[in-house]
């Protein structure tokens, strides 16, 4: 054996190790010896779309008119806005994607409410100020407010405000630095009151981040002048009182309120860190989307015909590689059985792949793996009948076999190339439009293609020349199907 | 074995499926206004699919459902029922949200006395619909382009290469008018829906085709070098039988892993999976019967003598 061959064939043991590594386990990590510290860790567990899984997927689109211009930037506080909704909701592994300019893909695997789900998303989420009295509320706490939506003011009635009936009077009191400082701690607040909205959102003018050398970050904001009157009225009766500040009836903050806040103008201090400090500010700017989305297009599968479709597409690739496997034995002889060899060192290589990568199957997806399955042997055929036609044409066993490789290559190039164009603008396509059918099909196929090229030619190769090394096979005509 | 010599029965074959395709397209055309049935991925809409547990209620029940939940702005009255199976129904209707989906299924639930189970629900904008068709077109043209371009590229070496390039596209095109053929045939008689699916499969088989043309292809570029005494039909046809053989098992293990799908695959990706089948398989065919046997048309300029008497060899 050449030199070359025995590196091809330590390349390729190790490989193949490696992939059944992959493909055996549901998470990879190596860890250091001495230490037992993980070095790296990887869930390489089976990601299967939802219309293997069951679930939802929708498309949002921006509800603008086509010739506004929606910003990038918008669109991503968007998908920030929205992910946080649904997380509310309980809903777990979403995926949300931007796909072009405007759309936005959603992914809800395995979930049971989708209409409440879509409500979720479709409604304009809501930023109110919230009158907590005595008591702050811990972050997350969901609360009940008696703000009507649809433009009615809010209102006090005085049966829904059991704890605490805030008299809002008007107070001349000029302003010292108005500021609000967070709670140290927070308690939860019962859950059957119902608290009053002092303002919304929509009050808000602009909020901002600053760096005070004092007090390190703070959010800035003003008000609009009609919030103006209301909030100097509020702070001003209830200094030392919590105002909670709430995203969708759930609270993300509780300062306290130091000072009256006369001139609409006002900072939120804590310690924040820049990062935290911009994260509160978006939420305070964005309370309501940036974009208001709807829901053009919208699948759900149901979980029970996933399942069935994955045992069904399992039992298909396996006959089908099988059926491969036994045409190409019978047909090809020990080249046959060595592109078997190959064929199912390629489904190793392919598995790992898709779980590495992690590529997300969908039945197309596992479609286009098995199509590949039928192409991967192409490149052997190719091969071996050119390589049975230079026998043909009285060259030797060695000479066949490299002239089979080196002229059939052009060919398996060009064709392969033209394969891996297709799945490209089916990539596309897919990509633009969330159609993840389209899009699984384009990946699997045209991974399968990268990797068949692989070992259609340097594996089979490689097995070939061991075969021959170690055995008499010249002596055998019959060994080739001649 | 002569395949160049009978080179127009062959594309005679050809026309025996492609004229049927067109006449159904022209019927479909007829009916719903484009050449294919499609599914609500082009035209807009919604396509529930509901199982019954309890028993499965009549066609005429859902449809009086569909028109109740109707209103001015939404129409949903004459939805499609079609039954599914034994126990569940495919209903097509225009486009319906999820909230009223979750109503409509909760009515069902009174009308059959059991759960209802949603295997499959998708429901589609009508400008999604019309903006996905644009795209659809776009990228089969694409397709067609970069394909072109590649192998303008590849056999820039040889003589002729835009002639290349011009008879894989024409062998694409075969290949495209027979998958919509027999997309509209089976849509026509089977009511077979075109979808995103079936634009999925159309791609790779634009794939393939080109994928196979390239194999005889790059045969002729060969022997082209190597025969250069030899009467170019001569040539042309040596290469095809050269390359027949792996023609035909190429199509085999193909066709082997295909129909282990359609077989055992299940039902949601049948249709796709037929569609592909054919598809490769007129891929494989015109590789071998039109695009080179076009080479040989065009070398002799065989169309000057087509209206003529007795002029065909």
């Amino acid at each position: 054996m050449n030199r070359n061959n025995t590196k091809w064939l330590i390349l390729i043991v190790v490989l193949i190790g490696l992939a059944l590594w992959v493909d055996l386990s549901s998470n990879i990590s190596i860890s250091n010896p001495s230490t037992g510290e993980p070095f790296f860790s990887r869930n390489v567990s089976i990601r299967l779309g939802l219309d293997l899984r069951g679930g939802q997927q929708s498309l949002l689109e921006a509800d603008v008119p086509a010739d506004v211009a929606v910003s990038s930037d918008d669109m991503k506080v968007t998908v920030q806005t929205l992910e946080s909704r649904v997380n509310a909701l309980g809903v777990s592994e979403v995926v949300m994607q931007i796909a072009g300019d405007r759309r936005i893909v959603a992914e809800f695997p395995g979930i049971s409410n989708p209409e409440e789900v879509q409500a979720a998303l479709q409604q304009t989420a809501f930023l109110e100020f919230v009158d907590m009295g005595d008591t702050p509320a811990a972050v997350g706490t969901t609360v009940q407010t008696d703000y009507v939506p649809g433009g009615v003011q809010p209102t006090v009635p005085p049966t829904l405000t059991p704890t605490l009936p805030p008299t809002i009077t008007p107070t001349d009191t000029p302003a010292t630095t108005p500021t609000d400082t967070p709670p140290t701690d927070g308690t939860t607040p019962p859950t059957d009151i119902i608290y009053h909205t002092v303002m919304t959102g929509a009050e808000l003018d602009t909020v901002g981040v600053v760096n005070d050398p004092t007090q390190g970050y703070q959010i800035s904001f003003t008000l609009k002048s009609i919030g103006t009157q209301a909030f100097s009225d509020y702070t001003s009766a209830n200094v030392g009182k919590y105002l909670a500040i709430v995203l969708d009836k759930r609270v993300i903050s509780t300062p306290v309120i130091n000072s009256a806040i006369t001139d609409g103008q006002g900072v939120i201090q804590g310690n924040f860190t820049y990062d935290s400090a911009n994260a509160l500010a978006i939420q305070l700017r964005y309370g309501s989307l940036p974009i208001p989305v709807k829901v053009v297009e919208s699948r759900t599968v149901g979980p029970t015909l996933g399942e069935e479709s994955v045992r069904k597409s399992v039992l298909a690739g396996t006959i089908g590689l099988s059926v491969v496997i036994l045409f190409m034995l019978l047909y090809y002889r020990v080249p046959g059985l060595l592109a078997a060899l190959a064929l199912i060192t390629y489904a190793l290589f392919t598995l790992a792949l898709f779980k590495i990568i992690p590529v997300v199957l969908t039945l197309p997806g596992i479609a286009g793996f098995i199509l590949s399955i039928g192409m991967a042997v192409d490149a052997n055929i190719l091969i071996f009948e050119r390589m049975k036609e230079e026998l043909r044409s009285g060259r030797n066993l060695r000479q066949a076999i490299e002239l089979g490789w080196s002229r059939a290559w052009p060919s398996i190039r060009d064709s392969n190339i033209s394969t891996l164009i297709t799945s490209f603008i089916l990539f596309l396509f897919g990509n633009t439009f969330g159609a993840s059918m389209v899009k699984g099909f384009s990946i699997t196929l045209a991974l399968g293609v990268i990797v068949s090229l692989f070992t259609a030619i340097n594996v089979t190769r490689t097995y070939l020349h061991v075969v021959l090394d170690n055995t008499k096979l010249e002596e055998h005509p019959g060994w080739f199907g001649l | 074995m002569n395949i160049i010599k009978n080179r127009y029965w062959y594309f005679a074959i050809s026309l025996l499926i492609i004229i049927p395709g067109l006449v159904f397209m022209g019927l479909q055309w007829g009916k719903s206004g484009s050449p294919l049935l499609l599914g609500v991925d082009f035209t807009g809409g919604s396509l529930l699919e509901v199982q019954f547990a309890g028993t499965r209620p009549a066609a005429a029940e859902i449809t009086a459902l569909f028109a109740k939940f109707s209103t001015a702005g939404n129409p949903l009255t004459d939805p499609v029922v079609q039954p599914l199976g034994e126990d569940a129904y495919s209903i097509r209707s225009k486009q319906m949200d999820d909230a009223t989906k979750g109503k409509m299924i909760t009515e069902m639930e009174t009308l059959s006395g059991g759960a209802v189970t949603v295997l499959n629900f998708t429901s589609v904008s009508a400008a999604i619909g019309s903006e996905v068709t644009r795209a659809a077109g776009f990228a089969i043209l694409l397709a067609a382009l970069a394909i072109l371009a590649y192998i303008w590229y590849a056999f820039r070496g040889v003589e002729h290469a835009f002639r290349f390039g011009t008879a894989a596209i024409i062998a694409m095109l075969h290949d495209i008018l027979v998958v919509v053929g027999v997309e509209a045939i089976l849509g026509y008689f089977l009511h077979w829906e075109a979808d995103a699916l079936f634009l999925t499969a159309l791609l790779t088989v634009i794939g393939f085709s080109v994928h196979d043309t390239i194999v005889v292809f790059d045969r002729v570029r060969e022997n082209s070098v190597v025969f250069r005494r030899v009467e170019f039909e001569k040539m042309v046809n040596h290469s095809i039988v050269q390359t027949l053989d792996r023609s035909i098992n190429t199509q085999l293990t193909v066709m082997f892993t295909l129909t282990a799908l359609v077989l055992f695959g299940g039902d949601s990706i049948r249709h796709f999976v037929i569609i592909l089948l054919v598809g490769i398989f007129s891929g494989t065919y015109s590789s071998i019967f039109n695009a080179s046997p076009i080479l040989v048309v065009w070398q002799n300029k065989e169309w000057r003598n087509w209206f003529r008497p007795k002029a065909i060899a």
